[in-house]
């Protein structure tokens, strides 16, 4: 069993709730715990350093504080808390005006930040602490023939952490692959979606997330596996019906956050998988793997044989 | 006598954390290039940090190009003097808000509900943070936002309520730390 601390960010508790709860589900067999920091605030994201720097900083630095008293390495499925997290920590290292005022204003709430705390992606630590081999061999529904384009996004990959290719990405194709599926070629894989600025500027974001569904359909997705953002899951799947009104198109592609599709392929069932929660139903183009000989739950007509 | 100077337009920025490369750009313009929303700036990156080497406060602050960054890092990712054009783009909005500045955007709005909305409950509160932006918009937008609302609400997306937490106290006390200089 793998220890880490974990912080959800705040769109999990709402927009994010599917993907929050498959990663909820998964984690036992993966052998991973996720610790969630007690009573923590938000990371203030993209927006707030449009506000007032410091004053971000120092918010962002509240969340490292608390992780660092674990003496674990912070997880965080949001890429937007994600660049934000390691942005504060690097920052804090170089400009030491910042990190002085920013050690003020824990000190003044009682809190201390030594710069410790690595700041990890939780499909990073999928891809590299659990990897793709053991993921593979726990797998006992494979998503065979399942075309999927794997959508990374942006702030998971850039600006720089050091892991995957910041313009071309593969960890999700990686992991799609290990699960049985198919990832096509997907050029768009690391584009915006757009979804900070979507509720501002909303047609901006629209033509966005337009552009990413034409590129996985147009390359013969049959659905998409997202990152676990919460903010690139909605995009996504919740604006998706926006897109077709806009652009009179017809997309109905599913997008599987990463945790769902993993569920789905180590044999969960479709609430656990927390399929219920997506907008975009991918009921029908799962039906076959759920009703294949390890399905359960999902399989009415075997549970009144058994009951 | 004694003059203090004013420190320069381009001093203020570099002085934001992250932005002190500012003065290494070459205008080789890869940001512009790069920029995932460029199509939409009036001046697009590369201008921008030109003009505001030239001084040129009032036209970049007053314009909404720099609101159209949406942190996507592709211009940061490829920059050849790493000089994090993304942060220049915020630290010019914050400069914006905090010194009047009327950009013709509504993103300016939308930044200040969501800080508020940290203010107030310590966590982004969707639900609220939302519903304040369109009443101090254009509530009939919202309208075009409705279906999607239903249906995050519908799919046990969207909590009604807000849940504040303790550490919001922590997080003002903290702003307030910040705004009045320390303990110094």
């Amino acid at each position: 069993m793998r220890y880490y601390a974990y912080y959800p960010g705040c769109s999990m508790e709402a927009t994010g709730a599917p993907v929050e709860k498959a990663i909820k589900a998964i984690a036992k067999p993966l052998d991973i715990e996720l610790m969630e920091l007690e009573d923590w605030t938000c990371c203030g994201s993209s927006p707030f350093s449009g506000v007032d720097k410091v004053k971000a900083m120092a918010i962002t630095a509240r969340v490292l504080a608390q992780a660092e008293k674990t003496g674990l390495d912070l997880v965080t499925p949001c890429s937007s808390c994600y660049t934000i997290l390691h942005e504060a920590n690097e920052l804090m290292k170089d400009d030491h005006k910042l990190a002085w005022q920013v050690h003020e204003a824990l000190t003044s709430v009682g809190l201390n930040y030594n710069g410790t705390v690595k700041v990890r992606h939780i499909v990073e630590v999928i891809y590299n602490d659990v990897g793709v081999e053991a993921l593979a061999a726990k797998v006992k529904r494979p998503m065979t023939g399942l075309k999927v384009a794997c959508y990374h996004g942006c702030q998971q990959v850039r600006p720089e952490y050091g892991y995957d290719d910041r313009e071309y990405p593969d960890w999700l194709d990686r992991i799609s692959k290990a699960l049985g599926a198919e990832p096509v070629n997907y050029p768009l894989k690391a584009r915006c979606c757009g979804s900070s600025l979507v509720i501002s500027e909303t047609d901006m974001a629209l033509d966005l997330i337009h552009k990413l569904l034409e590129n996985a359909a147009d390359n013969g997705a049959q659905a998409i596996v997202s990152t676990t953002c919460p903010l690139c899951h909605t995009a996504l799947d919740a604006y998706q019906s926006a897109v077709n009104g806009k652009y009179k198109s017809h997309f109905n592609l599913p997008v599987l956050a990463v945790p769902q599709i993993i569920a789905v392929a180590l044999g969960l069932d479709f609430k656990q998988a927390a399929l219920d929660g997506n907008i975009v139903s991918p009921r029908k183009l799962l039906s076959p793997y759920f009703n294949g000989r390890t399905a359960d739950s999902d399989a009415p007509a075997q549970k009144a044989a058994a009951g | 006598m004694e003059t203090k100077l004013k420190p320069s337009f381009l001093d203020e920025v570099a002085s934001v954390p992250a932005c002190g490369k500012i003065n290494e750009c070459v205008q080789c313009g890869v940001c512009s290039g790069s920029c995932t929303t460029a199509a939409h700036w009036e001046h697009p990156p590369r201008k921008i940090i030109a003009m505001v080497r030239a001084g040129m406060k009032d036209e970049v602050l007053n314009s909404s190009s720099i609101w159209y960054c949406v942190s996507c890092y592709l211009c940061t990712a490829r920059c050849p003097r790493d000089i994090k054009p993304a942060n220049i783009m915020h630290a010019l909005e914050a400069i914006a808000l905090n010194e009047g500045y009327k950009p013709p955007t509504k993103t300016t709005t939308m930044y200040r509900s969501f800080a508020r909305s940290i203010e107030q409950n310590g966590r982004i509160y969707e639900f609220g943070f939302m519903l304040e932006y369109f009443l101090k918009t254009n509530p009939f937008a919202a309208l075009r936002m409705l279906p999607m609302a239903f249906s995050l609400l519908t799919h046990k997306r969207m909590p009604l309520l807000p849940k504040a937490v303790k550490g919001r106290h922590q997080l003002n006390q903290m702003f307030h730390n910040i705004t009045t200089g320390g303990s110094r």
